[in-house]
């Protein structure tokens, strides 16, 4: 789960990482009135969304008075903001960050993520902050310093000291920056984090150790036991469908496509959007229904995918492991019941009581279109869908 | 032969009450799995499916002598779980939970660390050696005995690639889910060390799909140690970057972890990597009939 920059500046307070001083605004008013609690000369207008990339974009305006507060507010929000990071349709600015101006001395990184390879948590810094650390990785790798850290111990502050030094943090400042980090890592263990990244870090003329920006991402599987972190979930910045789909514990991401696919398991929904692709169809969107899916799971799976007014077709493919395909079987007679089948449909069924869900589809008098393998069911339902749109099977 | 599990391996389960846990324990003594006792803790003393249930592991161990172990406990507990099996000395945990925190399996990695435990998972479908012994819940009938081993990040994928081996009379040894997690307790090398080392195997499946780099490892790892033909499948060429696909794992971040990129260091590397999910089993055909492994292959023959 992604959140805001502000939420997520809200919480590292909470763990004594320094942040600017800031407010967060729907409203113009609101802006001004964040504005006029705040001390410095200057003052920053930063647009709320989760992407990154939002300064190129125009997304983050320098304002000189409560004025250009106003005027800056009134510009950003409702405006739809293109970034490297929100697709060519951008997104929406809702909300706005406004903040004190800091007197920036110089910018770094520091980001903690997991490191599949070694099962650790890794803590990443580098001197050269605001830069993307993935270009910095490439162009100058020499440039990135890397702590690996027991989970028994935690990060350790002899870590975070080698870390300052390694970057270049000026050593009076050395002990702030180990406090933040101390902090910053806390942060991402007990709020189960899969990403915290710092970029930039700053250190100010004045002598402070700042988050100028703060990018957390949470690991879904950890929710449960962070239910604050659960409140500052943004249901704009979601897929209609995913927020539906994730009510009934569905794996679904919207694709640009025109044919739905169900499928169980995230290896064969992968897999099964690869071999729409390879027949020349396209997949309206990923779904894994997972195991042990129950009837209503099913059902709802099924209305998700019909509701979606660009799928022309829908493709069930499933390997019935921990699945019974029976209950794959009752879900779809249940849901084309009650709303109607309107568009193709091809069934490949495979797995755990598989007679019985051919039986079931069989006998419910469905217009179901039966597939042996992965094969045939992708070639069939892209073939289908071309028919309907009236033109020829590619 | 087959590797981690056979016909003499002792099993428990752990959470054997819940509809999941006892579901499959049915469909694994169906299989001839020999289990030979249940964790939950409080109804232990109880019996299920004539299988005897234990309060704790190490009380499961002492009274039963099991030497593996597989967990269907909900995901809030399974690490819990996980560490007291390999407290209590179990050799194989296989974990089919899904769901598990990522920084639970982080302290898991570190505890099991200096025991002796091997862990299999977690979010697999298990370890199933054909005709001799079903750990999990990999749909039994489509396995048939033979010369081939499969391994792979998806359950599912597990049970086409097995299908499809099987529909064109191709036998396995055993069919390893590795699971879906970024963090886990055994990894392609690992599995690939054992196929390597076991007479029976003469030729392996490897499925991946986006996320990490664990499977350009394997395969530089397979052309320098390894000299059976590996067939290859990468899910995930359409997924979108940025997006978790299902799996917590899978998932293509920075612009890394694509399938493109795995496919191409898989193939530089001397892996015959199949186009589509629907041509691995062709392709493991076409590599063996190359290499004069294909009659050997065939189940009428093994």
């Amino acid at each position: 789960m992604n959140i805001h920059e502000y939420q997520g500046k809200q919480l590292l307070k909470r763990y004594g990482v320094a942040v600017p001083h800031g407010y967060v605004a729907f409203t113009e008013d609101q802006a001004v009135e964040a504005a006029e609690k705040i001390q410095t000369d200057i003052k920053v207008v930063k647009a709320q969304i989760h992407a990154g990339g939002r300064g190129k974009a125009g997304g983050v305006k320098i304002a000189r008075s409560n004025e250009e507060v106003r005027a800056y507010a009134d510009e950003l929000l409702g405006k739809v903001l293109v970034t490297h990071q929100t697709g060519p349709a951008g997104k929406e600015v809702k909300r706005l960050l406004i903040e004190e101006g800091s007197d920036i001395d110089k910018e770094y990184y520091l980001g903690i993520v997991l490191d599949r390879s070694s099962s650790r948590v890794t803590v990443i810094a580098s001197s050269e902050g605001g830069m993307e650390i993935e270009q910095v990785a490439e162009e100058t790798p020499d440039k990135i310093y890397r702590e690996s850290v027991d989970p028994l111990v935690g990060l350790a502050p002899f870590q975070a000291r080698r870390i300052a030094f390694s970057i270049g943090i000026p050593k009076k400042l050395v002990n702030k920056a180990v406090k933040f980090m101390l902090g910053l890592y806390q942060v991402f263990v007990e709020k189960d984090c899969s990403i915290a990244e710092i970029n930039p870090l700053v250190v100010t003329k004045s002598g402070d150790v700042l988050a100028l920006d703060a990018k957390l991402n949470f690991d879904d599987n950890g929710l449960y036991r962070n239910k604050d972190i659960l409140d500052f979930r943004d249901l704009d910045e979601e897929d209609e469908k995913e927020i539906e789909a994730s009510k009934y514990g569905l794996n679904y991401i919207a694709l640009e496509g025109n044919i739905g696919c169900m499928v169980n398991g995230a290896g064969l929904a992968m897999a099964t959007m690869d071999i729409i692709k390879s027949f020349h169809g396209e997949p309206a969107n990923f779904l894994d229904v997972g195991g042990g899916a129950s009837k209503e799971k099913v059902e709802a799976a099924f209305r998700l995918i019909m509701s979606d007014q660009h799928v022309k077709g829908i493709l069930v493919n499933i390997f019935g492991g921990i699945m019974k395909c029976d209950v794959i079987a009752e879900g779809i007679v249940a849901a084309t019941e009650k709303i109607g089948l309107t568009v193709p449909l091809v069934v490949r069924l495979e797995g755990t009581n598989v007679d019985l869900g051919k039986e079931i589809l069989r006998r419910s008098g469905l217009n179901i279109t039966p597939a042996q393998t992965m094969a045939d069911a992708a070639e069939k339902i892209v073939s289908l869908v071309d028919q309907a749109a009236g033109g020829v099977a590619k | 032969m087959s590797i981690f599990v056979n016909k003499k391996t002792k099993v428990i389960v752990q959470g054997i009450t819940g509809s999941q846990g006892l579901f499959h324990t049915r469909q694994m003594l169906d299989y001839g799995t020999n289990i030979v006792g249940g964790v939950t803790p409080g109804k232990g003393g109880t019996t299920v499916e004539g299988v005897p249930v234990f309060d704790t592991v190490r009380e499961a161990v002492e009274k039963t002598g099991a030497d593996s172990s597989v967990i269907y406990v909900p995901p809030a507990f399974a690490a819990d779980a996980i560490m007291e099996a390999a407290d209590a000395g179990i050799p194989l945990v296989i974990t089919i939970t899904e769901g598990i925190p990522i920084l639970d399996m982080v302290k898991v990695k570190r505890y099991l660390a200096d025991k002796k435990t091997r862990l299999i998972g977690p979010n697999c479908p298990g370890v199933l050696s054909a005709d001799e012994c079903k750990i999990g819940i990999m749909p039994g009938y489509i396995h048939k005995r033979g010369h081939v081993g499969v391994v792979s990040r998806s359950g599912t994928l597990t049970y086409e690639a097995v299908h499809q081996l099987t529909q064109l009379n191709i036998g396995q040894t055993t069919a390893v889910g590795i699971g879906g997690d970024p963090v886990n307790g055994t990894s392609f090398i690992d599995v690939l060390q054992l196929f390597s080392e076991d007479p029976e195997t003469y030729a392996v499946v490897m499925i991946g799909e986006i996320g990490g780099n664990s499977e350009e490892e394997a395969a530089e790892w397979a052309e320098l140690h390894m000299d059976k033909p590996i067939v290859g499948f990468i899910g995930g060429r359409t997924a979108p970057p940025g997006k978790r696909m299902g799996h917590a794992g899978a998932i293509i971040s920075g612009g890394k972890g694509t399938a493109d990129e795995k496919i191409r260091v898989m193939r530089e590397h001397g892996i015959a990597v199949a186009e589509t999910p629907a041509e691995i089993g062709e392709t493991m055909v076409r590599l063996l009939k190359e290499k004069g492994l294909y009659e050997d292959c065939l189940i009428a023959n093994s």
